[in-house]
C-alpha cells in the first residue's frame, strides 16, 4: 500500500492506506483524530470540515493522494489547549445540543473569519449554509460568530 | 463535564467499581414508579438514580437517561444538586450503564426525563444531604438540627464550623438513608428554575466528547451492514469472493439482518461492500409504492374504528349550513440523525460488552442476551453520546448489527451504517391519509368535525395487537383537540405495511397537529372570523391552550400589519403536558419558493427547571418540523426507499432558519414535556401562513414550492 506523508495539526504523519482513502477516514481511522465526524460521505452536510493549506474543506470527499505533503488542521488542532476564541464564545453562548455537527460547524467559521473578520449576518448565513445541524442551533452559531469576530478585532 | 465517559474495558472497570459502593463515597439510591413510552404494556417499571461524593469534591451523578441534545445530563443534575446543595462547579455528570438492578429500566423518550424525574431527584438529593449533615453532626457531636448544608459543605452556625462534601462522603455513606427527607421550599432553589448552562458544552466544542462512531476498542474490526434493498426481504445467496480480495477486508459473513463485511477499518468495509454480490428475495412487497399505499389508505379510511365519537357528527355535519371537506396527507419521514447509526460489541463466550449510541439501554442489553444467550450479568452496556436522537435511537436494529457481527467473527466490531443506510432502512414517521369533514352552524360555529386517518401504526410495526382497532400514538392529537365542538368523530383504519413505523419526535402529534390546526385554520376563513379569535372562541375549559394562543398572538403583534410581502399564520397544540402555540411570518416568491422569516413561540411546560434548555429545545423542535414541512419525505418505489441522503432528503439550513422568540408561559400547571412539544405546531403555523399570503391550502406536505 502506498505511503502518503502529510502534516496533521503541525506534526508530520504517515500512513500506508489506499489512495482513494478520503481524508476523513484517514484522520478518524488511521490517525485516531475522531473530532472530526461522518455525517453524509458526499460533501453534503460537511461534519467532516477540516482546514487544507488553511482552507475548510469537506474530508469526505477529499482522497489521501491528493493532500500528501499538504497540512491538515483539525478541530483538535485548532488550538493548542481548546481555547480558540470561536470555541470559547461556542461555550459562553452554549451553542451545542447533541453536538455533533460542532467541530464542523466550527472549522468552517474559522475559515470564514480569516477571511472576513467582520462578517455581516447575511454574509455569515452564506458562509455556513454548507453546514447542516439537525438540532437547528443556526442562531446560536451565527450568534457565537460574532461574538468571536468581536473579541479577534479587540 | 471534564472526564467523559471511556468505553474501553478499563473505564467499564472503572464504572463498575464506583458502583460497587465498596470504596469511599456516598451512594444514594432510590426507587420509583415511572411512566415510559418503552414499556407500554407494563403501568410501572422501578428507576434508580445514584450520587456518587468523592473526597477530591467532585460530585458525580449517574444520569439515567440518554443525553442526545435535549439537555439531560445538565438539567437532572440540576434538581440533584439544588436539594443537595451542592457547589454546581463541582458536578460532574455521566450516562450510568445498563443496570435494572441499580437503575431500573433505562430508556428515553415521550419527553419524559425531567417531569418524571423530578420528585424523585428532588428526593434523592436531599436524602444525600441530609446523611451528609448526619455524618458532620456526629462528627461534631452536636444535633443535627442545628447544622445545615451550604454550597458544598455542611456548616454548624453556632461554632462556626465547616466541613466539605468530600471530607464527609465517607461517614455519610454509612448513614441510614432517610425515607422521607424534607425538601427545600421552591423559592430557596439556587438553580432551578434559572438558565444554567450545559454541562457537556466545553467536551463538545472541543471533540473530547465521545460519540458512538468514536467508540474505539483494541482488535477492533469496522464493519458494514448491506440490508435487504426492498422492505421485508432477505438473503438468497452472495458471492463473498471479490469482497474478500479487498486488502482489509477480514470477514464477509451473513447476520439476520443481512451481510456484514467486516474489516480493518471504515473504508476497505466500502470498497469490500462495493465488491459484495448479493442476491436477494425481494419476499412478497418488491410491488410497493407510494401510489399503491395511498391507494391502500383511501381504500381503508371510511371503515376506521372509534377513537372517539361525541354526539353524531354525521347527522350534525348533515344539518349544518355550511359544509367543508378536504384530503390531507403526510409523507414517511427519516429522522436524519446528524450521526448515522452506529453500535460497538464485543462478543466473548462468557461475556458481551457494548457502547451503544442509544435511547434504550435497557432493550439494548436484552437484545444482547438474547442474540448471546448470556446471563444479564455477563452483558454490559454503556451509553455514549449521540448525535442526535429523535426517537430513532429508541430502536435496536443497529445493536442487533453489531453484536450478531462480533459474535460470527468472534472479535470486537463497531457497526456504521452509511447516511444511505440510515435514510433508507426505515423507523420512519408513519404516513397518513386523512378526510377531514365539517359542518359550520348560521351563526359560523363548528356544529360537527370528522377526522378520518388511515396509515400505519407503530404498535402494528412492533407486532403488537392493536386494541378496538386503536394505536393511541396514531390518534394523538386527533382524538383530544381542544375545541368545543358538540359533535367529533375520530377514526383510526390500520394500514399494515412491511414498513416499520417508529417514533419520531412528537410521534403522532407531528401528523396530527398538522391536520387538525390546518383544518381549523380553514373553518374559521368559512366563518369568516380572525384565526386566533375563532380558536379562543371555541376553547372554553381549555385555559392552557388559550394563554398560550393569546401569548404568542401578543408576541407576534398578532393583527398589526406584516412587513410588505409577508403574512402570518397560527398554531396551537399540546403534546406530551406541554402546550405550544406558534405565529409564522412566511413570504412566497414568485417561484413559489417559501421563506420562514420568524417564529414567535409561546410554551406553557409547567414548572420549569432550565429555563434555557426549554428555549433550546423549543428552537430545535421549531427546525427539525420546519425542515419536515418543507421538504422531509421519503417515497417508496418497487418496495425500496426513494431518499437517500441530505442531496435528495434536504434540511432547513442556516440560510433558512428563521428568527425564534420563545416566551415561556409561567403556568403553575404540572410539568410537561420538553423535547418534543416545539416541533408540531411549525407545519400547520407555516401553512396557514402561506395561506393567509397566497390564498393557497397546503393539503399534502412537504410543502415544497407553492403554485
Amino acid at each position: 500500500m502506498p505511503q502518503y506523508t502529510l502534516t496533521v495539526n503541525g506534526e508530520r504523519r504517515s500512513v500506508n492506506v489506499p489512495e482513494d482513502t478520503p481524508l476523513l477516514w484517514v484522520l478518524r481511522d488511521e490517525l485516531g483524530l475522531s473530532g472530526t465526524k461522518f455525517g453524509c460521505g458526499i460533501g453534503q452536510c460537511r461534519a467532516c470540515t477540516v482546514h487544507l493549506d488553511g482552507s475548510a474543506i469537506f474530508s469526505c470527499q477529499l482522497p489521501v493522494a491528493s493532500v500528501a505533503g499538504k497540512s491538515v488542521t483539525t478541530i483538535e488542532g485548532l488550538s493548542p489547549d481548546g481555547t480558540h476564541p470561536l470555541q470559547q464564545a461556542w461555550i459562553r453562548v452554549d451553542v451545542s445540543q447533541c453536538g455533533y455537527c460542532q467541530p464542523g460547524q466550527i472549522m468552517t467559521a474559522a475559515d470564514l473569519l480569516a477571511k472576513n473578520p467582520n462578517p455581516a449576518d447575511e454574509e455569515i448565513d452564506a458562509w455556513m449554509s454548507v453546514n447542516i445541524c439537525r438540532c437547528g442551533t443556526y442562531n446560536r452559531i451565527r450568534q457565537a460568530i460574532k461574538e468571536a469576530a468581536k473579541e479577534m478585532a479587540e | 463535564m471534564t472526564d467523559q465517559q471511556k468505553p474501553s474495558a478499563l473505564s467499564r472497570r472503572r464504572f463498575l467499581e464506583i458502583g460497587s459502593a465498596t470504596g469511599v463515597g456516598l451512594f444514594v439510591g432510590f426507587h420509583i414508579p415511572v411512566r415510559s413510552r418503552f414499556s407500554p404494556l407494563a403501568a410501572s417499571a422501578e428507576l434508580n438514580a445514584f450520587i456518587h461524593i468523592g473526597t477530591d469534591e467532585v460530585v458525580t451523578i449517574f444520569v439515567n437517561e440518554s443525553e442526545m441534545g435535549q439537555g439531560v445530563l445538565t438539567s437532572l443534575p440540576m434538581i440533584l444538586a439544588d436539594e443537595l446543595e451542592a457547589d454546581w462547579s463541582k458536578i460532574q455528570s455521566k450516562h450510568a450503564p445498563a443496570d435494572s438492578a441499580k437503575f431500573g429500566r433505562q430508556g428515553t423518550g415521550g419527553s419524559s426525563s425531567v417531569r418524571v424525574g423530578y420528585p424523585n431527584l428532588r428526593k434523592a438529593g436531599a436524602a444525600a444531604r441530609e446523611m451528609l449533615i448526619a455524618a458532620a453532626a456526629e462528627e461534631w457531636d452536636v444535633d443535627p438540627a442545628t447544622c445545615n448544608a451550604d454550597n458544598g459543605s455542611v456548616v454548624h452556625p453556632a461554632s462556626r464550623r465547616r466541613l466539605t462534601f468530600g471530607k464527609l462522603a465517607a461517614k455519610a455513606a454509612t448513614q441510614t438513608p432517610p425515607d422521607d427527607p424534607p425538601l427545600k421550599d421552591p423559592k430557596d432553589f439556587r438553580f432551578i428554575g434559572k438558565p444554567m448552562n450545559r454541562i457537556d458544552t466545553p467536551a463538545k466544542v472541543r471533540a473530547t466528547a465521545e460519540f458512538g462512531i468514536d467508540v474505539r476498542v483494541p482488535g477492533m474490526l469496522t464493519a458494514q451492514v448491506v440490508h435487504s434493498p426492498v422492505f421485508g426481504g432477505t438473503v438468497r445467496s452472495f458471492d463473498a469472493t471479490q469482497a474478500l480480495a479487498v486488502k482489509g477486508v477480514r470477514h464477509v459473513v451473513q447476520i439476520p439482518s443481512g451481510v456484514a463485511v467486516v474489516a480493518d477499518n471504515f473504508w476497505a468495509a466500502t470498497k469490500g461492500r462495493d465488491a459484495l454480490s448479493v442476491t436477494w428475495d425481494e419476499g412478497a412487497h418488491a410491488g410497493l409504492s407510494s401510489s399503491t399505499i395511498t391507494q391502500m389508505c383511501q381504500d381503508l379510511v371510511e371503515n376506521g374504528a372509534d377513537a372517539r365519537n361525541d354526539g353524531n357528527a354525521e347527522s350534525a355535519l348533515e344539518a349544518a349550513s355550511q359544509k367543508l371537506e378536504a384530503v390531507y396527507e403526510v409523507p414517511y419521514l427519516a429522522h436524519a440523525t446528524m450521526e448515522p447509526m452506529n453500535c460497538t460489541a464485543d462478543v466473548r463466550a462468557d461475556r458481551c460488552e457494548v457502547w451503544a449510541p442509544t435511547q434504550s439501554p435497557s432493550s439494548t442489553k436484552s437484545v444482547a442476551q438474547r442474540i448471546t444467550g448470556l446471563a444479564e450479568d455477563r452483558v454490559s452496556v454503556l451509553t455514549t453520546f449521540m448525535g442526535g436522537g429523535f426517537g430513532r435511537r429508541s430502536a435496536t436494529d443497529f445493536v442487533e448489527d453489531a453484536v450478531h457481527t462480533s459474535k460470527a467473527v468472534g472479535k470486537p466490531v463497531k457497526v456504521i451504517w452509511t447516511r444511505e443506510d440510515d435514510t433508507r432502512d426505515g423507523h420512519y414517521r408513519p404516513t397518513t391519509y386523512n378526510r377531514m369533514l365539517a359542518g359550520l352552524g348560521a351563526d359560523g360555529q363548528p356544529v360537527a368535525w370528522i377526522h378520518k386517518i388511515a396509515g400505519p401504526s407503530i404498535l402494528d410495526s412492533f407486532g403488537r395487537e392493536l386494541r378496538n382497532g386503536i394505536d393511541g400514538s396514531s390518534v394523538e392529537g386527533a382524538s383530544n383537540i381542544p375545541y368545543g365542538i358538540p359533535n367529533v368523530h375520530v377514526t383510526y383504519a390500520l394500514a399494515s405495511l412491511p414498513i416499520p413505523v417508529h417514533w419520531w419526535r412528537s410521534v403522532g402529534s407531528s401528523q396530527n397537529a398538522y391536520v387538525t390546526e390546518c383544518f381549523v385554520d380553514e373553518l374559521a376563513a368559512a366563518a369568516r372570523q380572525d384565526p386566533v379569535e375563532f380558536r379562543l372562541g371555541l376553547m372554553g375549559e381549555h385555559k392552557r391552550h388559550a394563554r398560550v394562543l393569546q401569548t404568542a398572538a401578543r408576541m407576534a403583534q398578532w393583527g398589526s400589519r406584516p412587513p410588505d410581502g409577508r403574512a402570518r399564520g397560527v398554531a396551537v397544540h399540546e403534546s406530551f403536558g406541554s402546550f405550544v402555540a406558534e405565529v409564522a411570518e412566511v413570504s412566497v416568491a414568485n417561484d413559489g419558493t417559501v421563506r420562514v422569516h420568524r417564529v414567535w413561540c409561546a410554551v406553557d411546560c409547567g414548572d420549569v427547571v432550565n429555563p434555557a434548555t426549554i428555549k433550546d429545545q423549543m428552537e430545535s423542535g421549531i427546525a427539525y418540523g420546519l425542515s419536515a414541512a418543507l421538504y422531509g419525505k421519503v417515497e417508496i418505489r418497487d418496495g425500496r426507499a426513494v431518499q437517500s441522503n441530505f442531496h435528495d432528503y434536504p434540511v432547513v439550513r442556516m440560510n433558512e432558519m428563521p428568527r425564534v422568540d420563545v416566551e415561556i408561559v409561567t403556568s403553575g400547571d404540572p410539568m410537561g414535556g420538553i423535547g418534543e412539544p416545539g416541533t408540531p405546531p411549525i407545519a400547520p403555523a407555516v401553512c396557514n401562513a402561506i395561506y393567509a399570503a397566497t390564498g393557497k391550502r397546503i393539503r399534502r406536505l412537504p410543502i415544497g414550492k407553492v403554485v
